[in-house]
């Protein structure tokens, strides 16, 4: 088809209610509005604004994960704060650290807010992350949300789009997390600057809910507005039931024009690492086998599904990990689901510690900070100077596959090793 | 608009963790005390320069990572008017806007650009003007143009919603 269009340009036309091109700014009124503990932050901008009611309180979800629980009174305060208005405005869709909890864009993304054809934003970077459900998600920042929450609306410039045509297989000890790492290093932090990031081909597929989620989560640190992933059956399947919202299938036609195409066959990614300071920094692991290191975090929005700590735990059950090694689960249902399988005890057995769910050590807030010259590797998708505690503490980002064996080894090591 | 200022010199991917780190992100902070934070990771003499009527230049991907918009607050509180950098990252460039701190991408003028030097920005036409030299940065569309004259997306809606009241405002400050 000649003229087609992209998935952003389909989905933002669609919202827009009219035709859209790249480069046209458009006025959405998106289906859901995500923020965490900024939610108290925003609230007192709500009110500098003038508007006694939000628009719609359905369209909010208020999930607290960033200081879950609360570590200082300053933290419990904002939480505080929250949750008298989250009663005065009449807001339903809330986690409060009970049993739905856990990482926002999880929650988001297992409670059916995401679906294909929706919009949603978050006041959180990663909002990139829902993409894996098919929907159009992005960051936004925290005047924005305030401003939504009052209109129910948002201008969007309709984003240029980068198609990652994706095929194969992974190979054993191989997974999500080492292709978004390599095409990091390939087109660099800002190689998608303001771009919607793409997904398509048997590859992805192939892929688990959970392994697209680990895809589209660090879109942002490529530079991305959105990433999305064709949504299948497997989209369609878990949303029954779920989805919070009625939904429709949008999907790029074919022929529509892309700034750029890449391709990746996933037989060819091997295990992956990006080097402390830069998500760009890209190592294979064979280059630094044998390093020492201080601490091992899997966990976070990017990789702390039941699927990631399966792989885990295949490669640590019965074994005793080498250095400190914090598992921290994305939701209370991926950590009950790990309880019944018994990886939990198993992890515990191996001499890890096992967390609630949350955001802790990954914004060096709790739970996990390093000190001084500390060196972790960790399966989140920041490894920026000082992220996780000390400016002189090091981050080096890898697979849960590569975590667990560095775990085993309190080094550098490499998992197709250990199968 | 013009705005002038001498110039406050950085490098290349600068995160917003660098900038306002995540141990300050959620607790409530003043404007004051977010200020006094500004660049802390990234230069610890920042503190202590005056930084009030500067424009902060820097390389590429400026304001990576973290959503926080404390990230700019806390620039906009220490003074500094406007950023010139080779690419501002997405979220980053759109708090900018919302909190009405002149976001320009312009490699060409980064590339020339010293510490100290002295700056004129005309906003009107899209020019970054230095050392005797002009270069063209693209003009902001209408609508975001309309953000910035009012300070900010705040205002903006404030004055939105006034309308929308037949000019009451309800905001409490």
């Amino acid at each position: 088809m000649e003229n087609g269009k992209t998935f952003a340009e389909k989905i933002l036309g669609v919202a827009a209610g009219r035709e859209v091109r790249a480069g046209d700014v458009v006025t959405v009124y998106p289906d859901f509005c995500m923020s965490h503990e900024n939610t108290s932050s925003i609230c007192s901008t709500f009110s500098e604004i003038g508007a006694e009611t939000v628009y719609d309180p359905d369209r909010i979800v208020v999930i607290f994960d960033h200081t879950v629980p609360p570590s200082t009174a300053a933290y419990a305060n904002s939480h505080i704060k929250t949750r008298e208005f989250i009663e005065k405005q009449h807001i339903r869709h809330f986690y409060d650290m009970d049993k739905k909890g856990g990482i926002c864009h999880q929650i988001m993304c297992q409670e059916g807010f995401a679906a294909p054809g929706l919009i949603t934003v978050g006041a959180d970077s990663h909002t990139c992350t829902h993409g894996a459900m098919g929907s159009f998600s992005t960051g936004i920042g925290r005047s924005e949300m305030a401003a939504a929450w009052a209109t129910g609306k948002l201008w969007l410039r309709v984003p240029e789009s980068l198609k990652i045509e994706v095929s194969g297989r992974f190979r054993p000890g191989v997974v999500a997390k080492d292709l978004i790492l390599t095409i990091a290093g390939d087109i660099t932090a800002s190689g998608a600057d303001y771009m919607s990031i793409e997904y398509h081909g048997d590859g992805i597929a192939n892929m688990s809910i959970a392994e697209r989620m680990t895809l589209c989560n660090m879109g942002v640190e490529l530079g991305a507005k959105n990433s999305v992933c064709k949504p299948d059956e497997k989209v369609f399947d878990y949303l029954k039931g779920k989805a919070k919202k009625e939904w429709r299938y949008i999907w790029a036609d074919e022929g529509a024009e892309y700034r750029k195409t890449l391709y990746y066959n996933l037989d060819e990614i091997v295990p992956s690492l990006a080097m402390p300071g830069r998500v760009d920094n890209y190592a294979k692991i064979t280059e630094f086998e044998g390093r020492r290191i201080n601490q091992v975090f899997i966990g976070t929005c990017t990789n702390g599904r039941l699927e990631d700590l399966r792989v885990v735990n295949h490669i640590l059950k019965g074994k005793t990990v080498r250095v400190r090694t914090i598992v921290q689960p994305a939701s209370v249902e991926v950590f009950r689901k790990a309880i019944s399988e018994g990886i939990v005890a198993d992890l515990l057995d191996a001499g890890c510690v096992v967390e609630h769910p949350g955001c802790g050590p990954c914004i060096g807030v709790q739970g996990g900070v390093l000190g001084d010259g500390e060196v972790c590797v960790s399966t989140a998708n920041r490894n920026f100077t000082g992220r996780m505690g000390s400016r002189s503490s090091e981050i080096i980002l890898a697979s849960p596959a590569t975590a667990a064996a560095c775990a085993l080894a309190g080094a550098i090591a490499d998992p197709r090793k250990l199968s | 608009m013009g705005v002038s200022g001498n110039a406050i010199v950085y490098g290349d991917n600068i995160s917003t963790d660098l900038i306002y780190p995540g141990r300050y992100t959620y607790i409530l902070l003043t404007k004051e005390q977010m200020a006094e934070h500004a660049l802390e990771d990234l230069d610890p003499g920042f503190k202590d320069k005056d930084a009030h009527g500067c424009i902060l230049v820097a390389g590429i991907n400026f304001g990576c990572g973290s959503a926080r918009e404390q990230a700019v607050k806390c620039l906009k509180e220490k003074g500094i008017r406007a950023i010139i950098a080779k690419s501002i990252s997405r979220i980053y460039y759109r708090n900018c806007i919302n909190e009405g701190l002149l976001p320009i991408t312009c490699p060409e003028a980064v590339d020339e650009i010293r510490d100290g030097d002295k700056i004129e920005i005309d906003v009107d036409n899209g020019l970054v003007m230095v050392r005797n030299q002009k270069f063209c940065f693209p003009q902001y569309p209408a609508y975001v143009r309309n953000i910035l004259d009012c300070g900010g997306l705040i205002a903006s809606v404030r004055q939105e919603l006034k309308q929308q009241n037949g000019g009451k405002d309800n905001a409490s400050d």
